[in-house]
């Protein structure tokens, strides 16, 4: 495309950036760019709805539809494949790619790929970790210094009777758990996850899917999971383990954040705060670490953006590791990039980002292909509610379901 | 005579001929004041068509156009993000959705949802028309507005203060009957009961003022006469009052059903479908909007237009509705 004469248009050189709420931290990032720029650009943000699902709804209607006013998007990770597929990203042009993915944790650089071309930068890196309440790992006997595995955890919960909270609610965090689940025994979800849907191979039905479907099952037969597990979501999660019942509990790391300001307004005891520790991600084997599940978001130029030369410049600056470093402290969402993570602030507020970043450095994603809403749509179908997975039937079941969902020959 | 029947053309001459030999008395004046009419009439007709025309063509363009749409796009295999590769598939769209048991499933809920909301709407509407017809004067104003408030909440709105008294985390309701720990979303029945709660508790003020419509058509001196003739309470409902507000409940018994059938506010808000409580709304939801087959789910839009037109039909021909009477 041209270069268009925005630098000397006074009016012309907003460009508009869409982002997934947060607790502001990407309106500073667009305040500041803007100044920085010297007038080159100005960021006006505009906020998406509040769930990944709804966003990528958002976005991808107003897309099919050549929307102009999307210039730069926050983008779920797991949604680049699609978006790119369809053709509604710019694809990052040369000057930036080497900037764009070095240093960058290798899930995050990955998923910023499709077809080898890069077409998102990474803003922001998810993973979560084990939380656990250490009077009840020390009562069960549990060596959290060493990595435990999703069996030890089950029995310690069942010997001291407290909960695991995992998320057993029919959404996103259900896939988020299984994937983890079959990565951590080195399996995958998608096997060629850019075949069409008619040569698509799923790794459901293996060994390691039977493995994952055990435990789900467990945890949610046995009632490991509290009362609520069938429709128990992060949030919830947190609320059971702050709980009298908490034992443990796999979630982002945004829960430190929300422990810590429970503390601070007197809803949650001090003794409690002081109670919480926190591991690798569970491992499904011993020896074998667990692979915790990968999030973040990315920031995409849109295919029909009028002035994309200066939103990739845009994106530049929003993406530098100091942005990064301070979106992680106002609002606890990590950085892709590792530089960010050695931030002095970062070390001084952030008693828990060494965990983060070593479970990042081993984390998986979800599958990366364009029909992921589609995989994930049918796993939710067919794995929910945990308690109901036979790990005989189930992953044969749904392997059948998604793949014919994504060939339009069911209904999701 | 034979001027008149000229003038009002080929439909007048046949209607008037059965009564040629009765109107002998009168010929000439009938047959003015009928051309009078006539030409008014039609003048006003064609004011009346002026009139509604802008609106009709609106309301074409809005609603004729997106479902031609609808139906020309749910013959093809068609992706929201891949249109090009998109193709005419004879008809398959209709085959999967009808071959599908998650079609029958959803159809089957929402007609549960259907027959036991209306059901209970419709007993509870009546009672609160009767409450508003005669409750005494200087209450009279208050208590209507108390009754029609939840009618003027928004659907999504109400969906999310249910969904937040019964919740698990902000939940208040399981701790009145000591089952604090209970989710109430967690299964089919809680969470069917909690829809229909909401449901119920928003549009039975829409009933009661169908019904109010109805009870106030009744003129009081026929429950009067039927009381001096000695009749009893239950005999004046029986008798006098439901018969003559008939088409007033079958009008509210439509309406509702028709919006009934449709639901997806609630199911949305509340469960997103899960544990069995997807309608057929919420599935064309899913396949059009979140799963981008925009063919699928122009062929589950077609369906469930077809329910609804089935619907109407049953209630207009099978129990023989009149829309017009309505409004007396």
């Amino acid at each position: 495309m041209a270069l268009s004469g925005c630098q000397t248009d006074p009016g012309g050189n907003t460009i508009t950036w869409y982002i997934n709420p947060d607790n502001g931290g990407q309106d500073a990032l667009a305040e500041k760019c803007s100044a920085d720029s010297g007038g080159e650009y100005r960021i006006s943000t505009s906020v998406l709805p509040n769930d990944a699902e709804s966003q990528r709804e958002q976005l991808i209607r107003r897309l099919a539809s050549n929307d102009s006013s999307i210039d730069i998007m926050s983008l779920d990770t797991v949604y680049v494949p699609e978006f790119a597929n369809a053709g509604y990203l710019e694809p990052v042009p040369e000057e930036y790619t080497e900037s764009f993915t070095e240093d960058v944790i290798e899930a995050a650089a990955e998923s910023s790929y499709w077809e080898d071309e890069l077409v998102s930068a990474p803003l922001q890196a998810n993973t979560q970790i084990l939380w656990y309440r250490k009077s009840v790992a020390e009562a069960a006997g549990l060596d959290m210094s060493q990595p435990v595995t999703w069996d030890q955890i089950i029995e310690a919960a069942q010997s001291q009777e407290k909960e695991i909270g995992a998320q057993g609610i029919r959404a996103e965090s259900l896939t988020v758990w299984l994937n983890a689940l079959i990565e951590s025994q080195g399996g995958q979800i998608v096997a060629d996850p850019e075949a069409e849907p008619e040569e698509t191979e799923l790794g459901l039905d293996t060994p390691e899917g039977e493995k994952a479907a055990e435990i789900m099952s467990t945890i949610g037969k046995e009632g490991l999971g509290g009362p609520s597990f069938s429709n128990l979501d992060e949030n919830g999660a947190l609320l059971r383990f702050q709980g009298d019942n908490g034992g443990f509990m796999v979630n982002w790391p945004f829960v430190y954040s929300a422990l810590v300001a429970g503390g601070e307004d007197g809803s949650i005891d001090q003794a409690v705060l002081d109670d919480v520790g926190w591991a690798p991600y569970p491992a499904v084997e011993e020896g074998t670490p667990g692979a915790a599940p990968f999030g973040g978001v990315k920031l995409a130029v849109g295919a029909f953006s009028s002035n994309p030369e200066a939103a990739f410049a845009a994106v530049d600056c929003i993406r530098q590791p100091e942005n990064q470093a301070e979106y992680f402290i106002t609002d606890g969402l990590p950085p892709a990039t590792r530089e960010a993570f050695d931030d002095q602030a970062v070390q001084d507020e952030l008693p828990y980002a060494q965990a983060i970043l070593d479970s990042l450095e081993t984390a998986a994603s979800r599958p990366i292909s364009p029909y992921y809403s589609t995989i994930t749509g049918g796993i939710q179908r067919s794995w929910h509610p945990p308690a109901d997975i036979d790990p005989a039937t189930t992953p044969a079941e749904s392997t059948a379901l998604v793949l014919e969902i994504m060939r339009g020959e069911a209904l999701l | 005579m034979s001027e008149s029947t000229e003038l009002r053309g080929p439909g007048g001459a046949s209607a008037q001929s059965p009564g040629t030999t009765r109107g002998r008395e009168k010929p000439g004046r009938t047959g003015t004041r009928k051309r009078y009419t006539s030409e008014r009439s039609r003048a006003e007709a064609k004011l009346g068509l002026m009139l509604a025309a802008p609106a009709a063509i609106v309301l074409l363009l809005v609603t004729g156009y997106p479902i031609l749409q609808a139906v020309y796009q749910s013959f093809f295999n068609l992706r929201l993000t891949d249109q090009e590769n998109s193709y005419f598939n004879w008809g398959a769209n209709y085959v999967t959705v009808l071959s599908d048991p998650l079609w029958w499933q959803t159809l089957g809920f929402t007609l549960l949802i259907t027959v036991v909301t209306v059901a209970v709407e419709l007993v509870l509407g009546f009672f609160f028309a009767m409450v508003m017809l005669n409750a005494m004067k200087g209450v009279r104003g208050p208590i209507r507005t108390i009754i029609l408030v939840p009618y003027g909440i928004i659907t999504v709105v109400a969906a999310f203060s249910w969904k937040y008294a019964f919740d698990l985390g902000t939940g208040f309701v399981g701790t009145w009957f000591g089952i604090e720990g209970f989710d109430w979303f967690g299964n089919f029945w809680s969470a069917f009961a909690v829809i229909s709660l909401a449901e119920i508790w928003k549009t039975t003020p829409f009933i009661s003022l169908l019904m109010l419509a109805g009870l106030a058509q009744i003129p009081g001196d026929m429950v009067e006469a039927a009381t001096v003739d000695g009749a009893s309470w239950w005999q004046r409902l029986t008798r006098v009052i439901l018969p003559n507000m008939k088409s007033a409940i079958m009008v509210a018994l439509m309406f509702r059903t028709l919006e009934a059938f449709r639901i997806f506010d609630s199911v949305f808000v509340m469960t997103q479908g899960a544990n069995g409580t997807a309608t057929v709304s919420s599935l064309a939801y899913d396949q059009t909007i979140s799963q981008l087959q925009t063919g699928l789910g122009s062929a589950v839009s077609v369906l469930l237009f077809l329910c609804v037109g089935l619907i109407c039909l049953l209630f207009i021909k099978g129990f023989r509705v009149n829309l017009g009477d309505s409004r007396g």
